[in-house]
């Protein structure tokens, strides 16, 4: 009896270790995927690397300029599309709980989210590109497709958190609807609505299958939307499956850039989102 | 009695005093300043509501929109190659040649292997934030990790596996004695594993959390060790919440496009084991659809992403029910 | 006689095929405080918010008949109107919690977008501060956030901010429930004051509230009107075997 006691004891305890063992070893990867690319990359930087543009295999001192250039550019248009409609589209999905509309419209923005990033780029393509060719704009309206989900519902989730009571406050102060919404409403949830965006940009930051044939890529140092452009993602992938050492290192130098930019953007997040907190 | 007939008329005398001053005439003007200003108020509030109900409608119209492109934009394939495109076992655009079964297997195959490797993981990873230890630093960076995984890059992903992953089982596969290239389904279920740690584990974590507490109790009153409440009280309570979180890793697995696209050796035949090399549909799209000039070619390779569309949609469908059913019970 | 500000008549008021306000017709005078009792699923509540055309804002919530603001009907007006003429304070004090004290009193201008000069605003700040019996007690503090205040300043600070909209009645809704009882008696003091202003409409389940505070009571049952008249008639004598039962605790 008592040894089955301890053995079923020892049991649990052994289950806990084998737990905390697997749990724990989940950093590993992440830690040696950061340390890998910090340690390849860090000494490619300097100031050649941030100014200098693509030269060609041989030649020295090649730079990512271009790249950084067209991700600000591609992303920035991204934002300034996808931002306003999903804000606006968790409103009416939070504000709208129980219409036949709003039903759909969450079905719609369920189905956006779990859509393969290379199926936006995609449609992308057929829509933009197959009848005006390459251009930078295809590759922002891709990525805002992709942001779109994650706006809205984190807009809508922290909409609806907001207590009822707020918004009769507003309405009994003889307030017009927009004014209510706009006023009240969003900014009493704005750190999550805000976390939303940042987490959205930086999603998108990283993203590579929507912009293989939509931005496309270019060799040259571009602000024009109207023309392909390169992308720091695209450029990494592009350096990093040619066999030439000179290119690989641009890879590297680039990979832990965007890393550090996507990180930094995850851990500014969680900032906004605790100082930003409204208190209820 | 007296004294309401007095009081009625000190306030009469107070309001009629009112009416005349010049506070209240200027009261007035404000007043109708203040109407003027309602009513174009209240023309931008219709305004606003017709825009919210244009946006919502307008995600339905892009949803929608997107599935119908795909599907019209596949009728060519879909006329000249018919459904045994998807059974065909040869891919050769030179030839006019397209069958999609190396890719769907490709797919499958990553995919599965991928989530097999990374559950055991993702689920300890649940069980210990969940139940072991729901606070504290340690659960906190744990937590924060798991979620930074979800957030780099798949472009660093697919980098890392090609500069180190693909050498070292290059040299596993010498050791084993079977060819060795390092590329290939492995490789890519490797890294894939890793990326969709995150999608169970949080979701697991979230609805083990949710597991009343008095049902626990009610198990250790009974003299239950930590693991047999897990076991008996815990995931079969859970079950279906897990299960939902598997569903999100697979759908995450099976569209993943970069690194798998870097990794897995991009040859557009039958993969014999999970050695060899293979290619997915979200690959050969990333690697051909720049270049697919002919009519059928780039129609096929929009299928493969009608089929991705299709086969995410519903595993998210019935991700989102499960959810939904487990957290209104 | 007193002069009518406020007049229903046949007001009905409906939750989707719920009929929970049926054919009220009651006038009520300036410058009074009229309490509204009855147990709870009385319609007492969605009567008082059909006044100011909040019922409708509830998903399925319909109403039908006249409610009559200074022989006009509110039902015909646009809601924003009404609500600028008519102020309401909610059962839990819900200051924005996203604004200053100081915001918060003059909210209804600002996030109306009203434009008002530095000066003007101080005067309606403090004026509606004071009117409130809060001034002294915040004017030290008016750029802290409204949530920082205690429970009850917090429901004065709510009735400043609808008394500094200038409205010509003031309804409450159960304002003291959530209150401990030295809050409440500031805020029952508060109504002898402002009814010099405004008129008063409250509605409480507290008996003892509505003899202490109104000139008028309303007694209402099953959405129904049954009985209404001047509070101490009401209280001593009334007519109405329901009253009657509801004021001796037969029932609540």
């Amino acid at each position: 009896m008592s040894n089955h006691v301890k053995y079923r004891i020892g049991k649990s305890t052994g289950f806990q270790a084998l737990t905390i063992v697997l749990a724990t070893s989940c950093v590993i990867p992440l830690v040696a995927i950061l340390m890998y690319i910090i340690k390849a990359g860090i000494t490619k930087i300097n100031w050649n690397f941030l100014t200098n543009v693509e030269k060609p295999v041989g030649e020295i001192g090649g730079g990512i300029a271009h790249a950084l250039m067209g991700s600000i550019l591609v992303i920035f248009f991204a934002s300034l599309i996808a931002i306003p409609i999903g804000i606006l589209c968790g409103i009416f999905l939070s504000e709208n709980k129980k219409s036949r509309l709003a039903y759909w419209s969450r079905l719609s923005v369920d189905i956006l989210q779990g859509v393969p990033s290379i199926v936006i780029g995609i449609v992308a393509y057929i829509w933009l590109v197959k009848p005006f060719g390459y251009s930078a704009w295809s590759g922002s309206i891709a990525l805002s497709i992709m942001m779109l989900p994650i706006i809205i519902r984190s807009t809508e989730e922290t909409l609806k958190m907001l207590p009822d009571t707020l918004r009769e406050a507003a309405f009994a102060l003889g307030m017009p609807f927009h004014r209510v919404i706009l006023k009240v409403i969003v900014p009493c949830g704005i750190s999550g609505i805000l976390s939303g965006v940042m987490l959205s940009v930086a999603r998108i930051a990283g993203e590579t299958a929507p912009l293989l044939f939509t931005a496309f890529g270019y060799q040259f140092f571009s602000t024009n939307m109207n023309k392909p452009m390169e992308t720091l993602p695209h450029l990494i992938f592009k350096y990093a499956i040619t066999p030439y050492k000179d290119w690989q290192d641009l890879a590297w130098g680039a990979s832990c850039i965007l890393l550090i930019w996507v990180l930094l953007l995850n851990i500014l997040t969680k900032l906004i989102t605790r100082r930003w907190k409204v208190q209820l | 009695m007296e004294t309401s007939v007095e009081n009625e008329l000190i306030t009469r005398n107070d309001i009629s005093l009112r009416v005349i001053t010049s506070e209240k005439i200027r009261d007035i003007v404000k007043g109708i300043k203040r109407v003027k200003r309602s009513h174009r108020q209240i023309r931008a509030e219709n305004v606003f509501r017709r825009t919210l109900v244009i946006i919502g409608l307008a995600m339905v119209v892009l949803v929608v929109g997107i599935m119908l492109t795909l599907i019209v934009q596949s009728i060519p394939s879909l006329k000249a190659l018919g459904i045994g495109y998807l059974w065909g076992q040869t891919w050769d655009p030179v030839r006019d040649v397209y069958g999609a079964l190396p890719f769907l297997a490709g797919t499958l195959l990553t995919s599965f292997l991928a989530l097999a490797l990374s559950i055991p993981f993702s689920f300890a990873v649940a069980i210990f934030l969940g139940e072991y230890y729901p606070k504290g630093w340690l659960a906190n960076l744990l937590k924060n990790t798991v979620e930074l995984i979800a957030a780099v890059p798949s472009v660093i992903y697919g980098f890392w596996g090609l500069a180190v992953l693909v050498p070292i089982v290059r040299s596993m596969e010498a050791s084993i004695g079977i060819p060795s290239i390092g590329y290939g389904i492995f490789t890519s279920s490797l890294i894939l594993a890793v990326m969709v740690i995150p999608y169970a584990a949080s979701l697991g974590r979230s609805m083990i959390q949710m597991v009343p507490s008095n049902l626990k109790e009610a198990a250790y009153s009974l003299g239950a060790t930590r693991w047999e409440v897990i076991r008996s009280v815990i995931l079969p309570y859970t079950r279906s919440g897990l299960f939902a979180g598997v569903l999100l890793s697979l759908g995450r697995a099976l569209g993943e496009t970069m690194a798998v696209t870097m990794v897995i050796g991009n040859t557009p035949l039958m993969p014999k084991n999970i050695f060899s090399t293979g290619n997915t549909m979200a690959s050969v799209i990333a690697n051909e659809l720049g270049e697919a000039d002919k009519m059928v070619y780039n129609s096929a390779l929009i299928e493969l992403g009608l089929v991705l569309f299709l086969v995410t949609v519903v595993i998210n469908m019935i991700g989102k029910k499960v959810i939904s059913r487990f957290t209104n019970e | 006689m007193e002069s009518t500000i406020v007049k229903s008549v046949d007001y009905n008021a409906y939750f989707g095929d719920n009929h929970v306000v049926k054919n009220v017709n009651i006038e009520i005078p300036r410058n009074n405080v009229i309490a509204v009792m009855g147990p709870s699923g009385c319609g007492k509540t969605t009567f008082l918010r059909g006044i100011n055309r909040m019922h409708e804002l509830i998903p399925g919530a319909t109403a039908k008949g006249k409610i009559m603001l200074n022989n006009e009907d509110v039902m015909e007006m646009h809601p924003i109107f009404v609500r600028l003429k008519i102020g309401m304070v909610f059962q839990r004090p819900n200051p924005f919690p996203n604004l200053s004290i100081y915001d918060n009193v003059i909210a209804g201008y600002k996030l109306n977008g009203i434009k008002l000069p530095k000066a003007e605003k101080d005067k309606i700040v403090e004026h509606s501060l004071t009117r409130v019996a809060l001034w002294k007690e915040v004017k030290d503090s008016l750029t802290k956030k409204g949530s920082f205040l205690s429970g009850g300043q917090q429901q004065r600070l709510c009735i400043a901010r609808a008394v500094a909209m200038e409205p010509e009645v003031l309804l409450f809704d159960e304002p003291t429930s959530a209150l401990d009882p030295i809050s409440t008696s500031t805020v029952e003091e508060l109504f002898h004051e402002l009814k010099k202003n405004y008129t008063l409409i409250i509605v409480t389940h507290n008996m003892q509230q509505a003899a202490r505070v109104s000139d008028r009571t309303a007694f209402f049952y099953m959405g129904e009107l049954v009985e209404y008249d001047n509070t101490k008639q009401m209280f001593t004598n009334p007519t109405d075997i329901r009253t009657q039962n509801y004021i001796t605790g037969r029932f609540s």
